[in-house]
């Protein structure tokens, strides 16, 4: 079941394309990772999903409903946090999730007390005092401390420390349990790896990859490293990149596709050591900027 | 439509929550203050001859430029003319400043997208705004008339008394609604304020115009037409009702453009920045300019029409000094000084009180950088603490300087091409530095 679907939206802020007819469908259930350097339409994208900004072009929806028009119906049964939380200087943390809280209804009994917990906040400061941190946890106690069917989340961590990501990780696996679909905005690529089924590249303003990822994998380059009886070179080998050779072991990077090919050359020189891994999603992120930052 | 209004009024007791003694401080100090003022004002006048002359007094084209016409020439007449603008531009700037905080200052500061995150419709916010600043505007009236009636002074009746109170919260609910419109047309909470302080001199000064000759311009303008309501003297009501509707329909286009704009987006589009500082800009001498750049050339562009406003009027004051006999005895002579130079001396103190503000609003400036963390920036680049201030002060000695100039020069114009023998220009600034 479709969760989340944009249709070719387009987002123009005067002569400026921010959005260039991108796609994205969130199935329930799902966790989605939505990833691109800065300046590339993430927030953009999750400001048309909220409603709050108009797709120039195109559709966005939600729970099947337009999410400009219905904007209000959808609320209610989504939690959003955005990477800059603002709050009003003069409330305390409980009070602005108490309004938050209120306002949206569907409250998990006992659900803020332990996240206020979990999460170490002290909710009895001015909003004015906290850090980026810590507001941030606010909005996150307010978003996990409700029933929603699916989460916005705008680079939600960029302000937490290391232990608070992992209460962040936990939330997230949590609420995937209950079946919930989670849209994740992030740069940092090891959570997305961690947290996310599925995930698309966005960058200028156009979705340049989309998949599981696995499927992405299969797009770039294994690393190879190899230590072989027979002197080896590989210059001259198609679809083997960046070689460097350290004393008798030699590194390489080569296309998915040609790695039988590579190994069944490779093995005529005897093999002694062989170790190959997958390209983390840095390699996939580097390769895709590389390559597009050519042009 | 309901859709887009869901939550307001829990918005509206959170606006209330939030800022309640904000909203008392201006609800209690305007309409207390008008009572205070209301108590003291009998004690001073002791003979019917003072107040009769109080009233001619202010029964001449500059007095009326500043304070409206005169209606009549008892206590409450003369109360009312002396008090009544003045305070509905109090009331005014309170819309202006509350209704920016709550909706364009909120948004800019990213608060809103939280709020627009949650099932709250598109208006709740501005909706909640025009409501807390509409029950705060009929408090400021209710307390008032009320207040006033009380003191029982034999020519402030009840229905004076209400149409006083009524005057002030409409005009309160009418900017309310015109700062509402403007947050939508710019893109950032100084662009509203902006907008919104020109439109609220514009409607001070076509009124200021139009009561010193065509009626019609006092019709135009909102300000003026309230202060045909004759308040004390004939009591009329119709003003009121054209306001309010007045003040619905701009309210109706406030909404309407809310309800179809992006966030964080106005009408205006801000234009594109420079993508390099200039030198200029690298100090921070030029960075305090260029931040303050727009604020100061409002600022002296207003200075100029405020001084050439005062001077076109120099014209008639002259010929009603000629006339009055009762003002040539009330004025003696201070040897070596024609009444009309007085008259400019007391004109170049309120233009200088006026020049103040951008001044104040240059070193407060400062405050709110400090605030936001910004001047942390400069400070930790070799920046030193005094040559902060330094150069924030010295924009701001600049621009009092120029302020007081540029109105002095709008005063000389204008008076220049009204006056038959007009002042010395070089003689008017050096009374304005001194
Ligand atoms: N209101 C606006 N007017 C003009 N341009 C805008 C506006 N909002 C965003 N942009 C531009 O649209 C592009 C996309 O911005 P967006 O905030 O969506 O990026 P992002 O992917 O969220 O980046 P980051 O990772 O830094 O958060 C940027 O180039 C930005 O400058
Ligand atoms: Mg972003």
């Amino acid at each position: 079941m479709t969760v989340l679907r944009v249709e070719n939206v387009t987002k123009r802020f005067g002569n400026f394309v921010a959005l260039d007819k991108i796609n994205l469908e969130v199935k329930k259930g799902e966790v989605y990772g939505f990833i691109g350097p800065n300046g590339a339409g993430k927030t953009t994208t999750i400001r048309i999903l909220l409603g709050i900004l108009k797709a120039t072009e195109g559709r966005a929806e939600i729970f099947g409903l337009d999410a400009w028009n219905e904007a209000v119906k959808i609320h209610q049964n989504i939690a959003y946090v955005p990477g800059d939380v603002n709050l009003w200087p003069n409330l305390t943390g409980g009070e602005v999730i108490d309004l938050f809280v209120s306002l949206r209804g569907n409250v998990v009994k006992n659900r803020r007390d332990e996240l206020i917990d979990r999460f170490d906040l002290d909710p009895t400061k001015k909003c004015g005092t906290y850090s980026k941190g810590n507001r941030q946890k606010v909005a996150l106690i307010a978003a996990f401390a409700q029933n929603a069917d699916l989460y916005i989340l705008d680079e939600p961590t960029s302000g937490l420390d290391p232990l608070m990501e992992r209460v962040f990780q936990e939330c997230i696996r949590e609420v995937k349990d209950e079946g919930k679909s989670v849209l994740l905005s992030s740069h940092i690529l090891s959570e997305v790896e961690k947290l996310c089924d599925k995930v698309s590249i966005i960058r200028q303003g156009k979705i340049i990859e989309s998949g599981t990822i696995k499927e992405l994998r299969h797009l770039t380059r294994t690393n190879v490293k190899v230590v072989t009886k027979q002197p080896l070179s590989l210059t001259d080998i198609k679809g083997v990149y960046d070689i460097q050779a350290v004393e008798d072991e030699i590194s390489f990077q080569v296309d998915n596709e040609r790695l039988g090919e590579v190994i069944k050359y490779i093995s005529e020189y005897e093999i002694l050591a062989l170790e190959s891994k997958p390209p983390t999603l840095e390699d996939l992120f580097m390769h895709h900027y590389q390559e597009r930052g050519d042009d | 439509m309901f859709d887009h209004l869901q939550q307001t009024g829990a918005l509206t007791c959170f606006i209330w929550k939030r800022d309640k003694v904000r909203l008392l401080i201006w609800v209690l100090g305007i309409s207390l203050g008008t009572i205070v003022l209301g108590a003291v004002y009998p004690g001073l006048f002791s003979t019917i001859e003072e107040q009769l002359i109080m009233a001619e007094t202010m029964e001449n084209p500059a007095m009326i430029a500043m304070f409206g016409p005169v209606y009549g020439n008892h206590l409450g007449a003369i109360f009312a003319n002396q008090l009544l603008l003045f305070t509905a531009l109090i009331v005014a700037i309170m819309s202006v400043l509350l209704v920016t905080r709550y909706t364009r200052q909120d948004e800019e500061a990213g608060r809103i997208e939280m709020i627009r995150s949650l099932p709250v419709g598109k208006l709740a916010n501005l909706c909640s705004t025009l409501i807390i600043l509409t029950i705060a505007h009929i408090l400021i009236g209710l307390i008032t008339s009320i207040g006033l009636t009380a003191l029982r002074i034999e020519t402030m009746d009840l229905t004076g008394s209400l149409l006083y109170g009524a005057v002030l919260s409409i005009t309160g609910i009418f900017f309310a609604a015109s700062t509402a419109f403007f947050a939508q047309r710019a893109e950032t909470s100084r662009g509203t304020l902006g907008y919104s302080f020109a439109f609220l001199g514009l409607v001070y000064l076509v009124r200021a115009a139009g009561d010193n000759g065509t009626e019609i311009l006092s019709l135009i303008s909102p300000l003026g037409l309230l202060l045909r309501t004759k308040v004390y003297v004939n009591n009329h009501w119709w003003p009121i009702l054209v306001t309010l509707l007045l003040s619905v329909i701009v309210a109706y286009f406030a909404l309407m453009l809310n309800s179809i704009r992006d966030l964080e987006a106005g009408f205006i589009p801000a234009r594109p920045g420079r993508k390099h500082a200039s030198r200029f800009l690298q100090s921070p001498l030029g960075l305090a300019l260029r931040l303050e750049k727009t604020t100061i050339i409002g600022w002296a562009i207003g200075m100029f029409i405020l001084g050439a406003s005062y001077g076109s009027i120099f014209g008639d004051v002259e010929k009603f000094f000629e006339t009055s006999d009762l003002y040539q005895q009330m004025l003696p002579a201070i040897p070596g000084y024609s009444l009309n130079e007085q008259f400019v001396a007391m004109l170049l103190l309120i233009t200088a009180i006026i020049a103040a503000i951008p001044v104040l609003l240059t070193i407060l400036k400062l405050g709110a950088e400090e605030n936001a963390n910004r001047t942390e920036h400069l400070l930790a680049r070799s920046v030193s603490r005094t040559k902060l201030i330094a150069s924030y002060l010295s924009v701001a000695f600049i621009s009092s300087i120029l302020m007081q100039i540029l109105g002095v020069l709008g005063l000389w114009s204008a008076s220049a091409a009204v006056m038959e023998e007009p002042f010395k220009l070089g003689r008017l600034i050096i009374g304005a530095l001194a």
